[in-house]
């Protein structure tokens, strides 16, 4: 029997392996974390249908849990990744027969961008923490109380030279609309503002949720981005920002500044390319061997690439590459 | 304020064998602020330090406002930094922060255009046969004194406290566009939450105020101020600042920045005589100190010897807060001891005429 | 009082913490529509006005949205009402009716 390890048990990985399983190739799933599952398992909903992420999961685990000829390796890492072989960090090594990598991405830490106070102030939160805070039922202000007036800061961490970070991250816009959503409909007094450079409704249904956003629930959109976070006197957060459809500068009082963090890619990449000769994308995401007719192919016959790895995508454009991939595999495994 | 990205932005300050180099606006303005600072130096803290009467002013006022030439200013910084081999010396500190800001910014524009470099060789040996090294370390004023905050305090005599309430002093920090807004990596604690006065004030015992303006440009702006019909969109910054740190009731403001510190002092009178506004909780203006005269308060020098009395919003609520000891006869003379003549009565300065200063019920 | 020369001058700023909303919640409340606004400008290119004065559209409902009325009725009455915005826009607002709104709403401002 055939032998595929899958770095990364997030969606993608998932997907893939549970592909894998189902053409009777045994599948190593290798997962940094303590379980499988990656991030999804911190988000709440899901754009732009709201279907809950844990029913998602839920199915996605599912499809894994009924086989013999997985094996799952949390709590460690891949350090060196060829079609034959996969080093783990402790040192130990994996015979294989081909490799997927899909380790995803990793979020934006918004400390950097010092300016929006995040660690600094306490309402100044990131869309990931809100997400938390819907799953645990429990949207409020540090100090206690419900916001009256919160702004949502779109890339933070994306389309930003000035912490190398050039790329969009493509999902932020569509989670703000989102969450705006929810925001409006647990607070539906309070005035919720987006903060956006262009507003990216990439995907279908998208731009119908912004639109229903707009008109449905009087969320506010301004076209510009907020420059710096300071706090007030009535322990609120003042934002100033240019309102570039009017040309004028704009400041407000908020009680809650969500930072849409980008993603990022993952600082393991950069290693991982140079020991396993794979190459890297200006942005740091993974290059695959061709945009058009290999997207889940890397440069190195055997490996490939699925999901997040090689740029920003959303979780079902993540689940369809973990099935191209393993499409991949199985097509690589035939020829040999 | 949970300030911890300060930690980020550490940068080299030399220990000592300090080449000072004076500012216009400081030694015009506030000229006790530069002797007691080569008082703390020297005397204090027992460092080396250099007071050289052959430089000149660094043209930065001429630069911002378009009338000196970058190809001058370079020359004028490279004969400082001539004169500062000459004397033997490698660690060059500046009073000033747009001095500062433009020694960060030749250097760095060497760095990256060699050739300039090598032109202004050319320039200065042309004009005056120099020929200069470039510093082992630059500093601004403020950063030495942050550097020896510790044993600042270790000396003190006196902390940030009020003394009536026993409460920390509350401080509103003014940092100065110049210093880490150009170069962020060359200001302590970066330019978002600057830490040169922050750590200063928080290791002598007194408390920050973070206001909505705190960033806020004061709104000197050279060419802005220097004509007169401009001078609008000048005080108009320092009235959003004010505005903005009044509800939080400081004590004092202190500046890193000589041209901040003036302007911050006297559009208080200003803005005052223009629409009846004063700031401070006495119905007079707020104290607006630099950070030498701070130092020199907690190291318990004389106010009128650190100049004090130069300032346009009488510090003397300060003083009687901090419990300083003062004479409030000796404030106008002059170093003779000649009454040198007190200033007229303005809306800042509400306890000029009939000082009440209480000594009594100090804990 | 003393004359400098110079005043303090007044800031640009759209301040949302001054600014009285009531007006524009009632705008946006009697016609949601107008939220919908994606800001293309094409109202504005096609605008008969437009074209002939400063009368831009987009930007005053736009002012009018962050609670910035002053002189808004006074633009508002260089509209031809020739509805070739509403023809253009691509959100299919009602743009003369939100011309009419506002005069309505805001003829003290």
């Amino acid at each position: 029997m055939k032998h595929v390890i899958v770095i990364g048990g997030g969606v993608a990985g998932m997907q893939c392996a549970s592909e894998l399983l189902r053409q009777n190739i045994a599948v190593t799933i290798v997962e940094k974390q303590q379980c499988i599952g990656g991030k999804i398992r911190n988000w709440h909903k899901l754009f732009p249908s709201f279907t809950p992420a844990d029913e998602v999961l839920a199915a996605m685990q599912q499809k894994l849990t009924t086989h013999n000829n997985l094996t799952i390796r949390t709590g460690c890492e891949a350090t060196c990744i060829t079609p034959q072989k996969v080093t783990l960090s402790s040192g130990e090594e994996l015979r294989c027969d081909a490799t997927v990598i899909a380790t995803g991405f990793t979020l934006f830490d918004a400390t950097v961008k010092e300016e929006y106070g995040y660690g600094i102030y306490d309402n100044v939160i990131t869309s990931a923490e809100l997400e938390q805070m819907f799953n645990e039922k429990n949207v409020h202000l540090k100090q206690g109380g419900e916001p009256k007036r919160i702004a949502i800061l779109h890339c933070v961490g994306s389309r930003d030279e000035k912490v190398c970070q050039r790329h969009c991250s493509k999902v932020c816009c569509v989670t703000g609309v989102k969450q705006a959503i929810e925001l409006k409909k647990m607070f539906p007094t309070a005035d919720v503002f987006n903060f956006y450079m262009d507003m990216r409704m990439f995907g279908p249904g998208y731009e119908e949720m912004y639109r229903e956003a707009q008109t449905s629930h009087n969320i506010h959109f301004v076209r510009g981005r907020i420059s710096e976070v300071s706090p007030t006197f009535n322990n609120r957060l003042q934002i100033k920002a240019e309102d570039t459809l009017t040309g004028r500068p704009l400041k407000m009082g908020v009680d809650m500044l969500v930072l849409l963090v980008g993603m990022k890619a993952n600082a393991h990449n950069t290693t991982l390319a140079k020991d396993c000769n794979l190459t890297l994308q200006p942005s740091g995401f993974m290059q695959p061997k061709d945009s058009f007719l290999g997207n889940v192919a890397s440069n190195v016959e055997g490996v490939f690439y699925a999901g997040a790895i090689t740029a920003p995508k959303n979780i079902g454009e993540s689940i369809n590459e973990g099935t191209a991939a393993a499409r991949g595999v199985v097509e690589w495994l035939e020829k040999r | 304020m949970k300030r911890s990205s300060w930690t980020d932005y550490q940068k080299e300050i030399a220990d000592d064998n300090y080449y000072y180099a004076r500012s216009c606006i400081r030694q015009n303005f506030f000229p006790g602020s530069e002797k007691v600072f080569l008082d703390i130096v020297g005397r204090d803290l027992g460092r080396n330090i250099f007071d050289d009467p052959k430089h000149t002013s660094c043209t930065g006022i001429g630069y911002h406002s378009d009338v000196v030439p970058l190809e001058t200013i370079m020359t004028v910084v490279a004969r400082q930094f001539a004169l500062m081999s000459e004397a033997g010396y490698e660690n060059f500190t500046s009073s000033c922060i747009t001095s500062f800001g433009i020694y960060t910014e030749l250097l760095a524009t060497w760095e990256e255009f060699p050739e300039m470099e090598e032109r202004t060789r050319e320039y200065l040996y042309k004009a005056t046969g120099r020929e200069f090294t470039k510093p082992k370390n630059l500093a601004h004023t403020s950063d030495v004194i942050f550097h020896h905050r510790e044993e600042i305090a270790r000396k003190a005599k006196r902390k940030l406290i009020n003394t009536y309430t026993g409460e920390p002093l509350k401080v509103v920090e003014h940092i100065g566009c110049h210093y880490a807004k150009i170069f962020p990596k060359k200001g302590v604690g970066g330019s978002e939450f600057p830490y040169v006065l922050a750590g200063m004030v928080e290791s002598w015992g007194g408390e920050i105020v973070d206001y909505p303006e705190r960033r806020h440009c004061c709104g000197f702006g050279f060419r802005n101020y220097l004509v007169q019909a401009n001078r609008g969109y000048s005080i108009t910054n320092s009235h959003k600042k004010l505005e903005s740190m009044a509800p939080y009731k400081p004590d004092f403001i202190v500046c890193n920045c000589p041209g901040c510190s003036m302007f911050l002092d006297k559009w208080q009178y200003t803005i005052a005589e223009m629409e009846g506004t004063t700031y401070g909780q006495n119905g007079a203006g707020i104290p607006v100190l630099t950070y030498e005269e701070m130092a020199g308060l907690v190291l318990g020098y004389d106010p009128w010897e650190l100049g004090m009395q130069m300032h346009q919003v009488d510090v003397e609520p300060l003083l009687d807060k901090m419990g300083v000891e003062y004479d409030p006869t000796a404030k106008y003379l002059g170093k003779n001891g000649r009454f040198l003549g007190r200033p007229q009565k303005a809306l800042v300065n509400s306890c000029i005429e009939e000082a009440i200063y209480k000594t009594s019920n100090r804990r | 009082m003393i004359n400098f020369g110079f005043s303090i001058n007044r800031a640009r700023t759209i301040d949302l913490d001054r600014n009285n909303l009531r007006k524009s919640n009632e705008i946006i409340g009697e016609m949601p529509e107008l939220q919908a606004c994606i800001g293309c400008g094409s109202c504005t290119a096609s605008c008969t006005a437009g074209n002939l004065t400063e009368f831009n559209f987009r930007k005053v409902h736009t002012l009018v949205r962050r609670g910035e009325y002053q002189g808004a009725y006074e633009e508002m009455n260089k509209c031809m009402l020739c509805g070739k915005c509403r023809l253009v826009c691509p959100r299919g607002i009602n743009t003369r009716g939100i011309v009419m709104l506002i005069k309505r709403k805001l003829g003290d401002f």
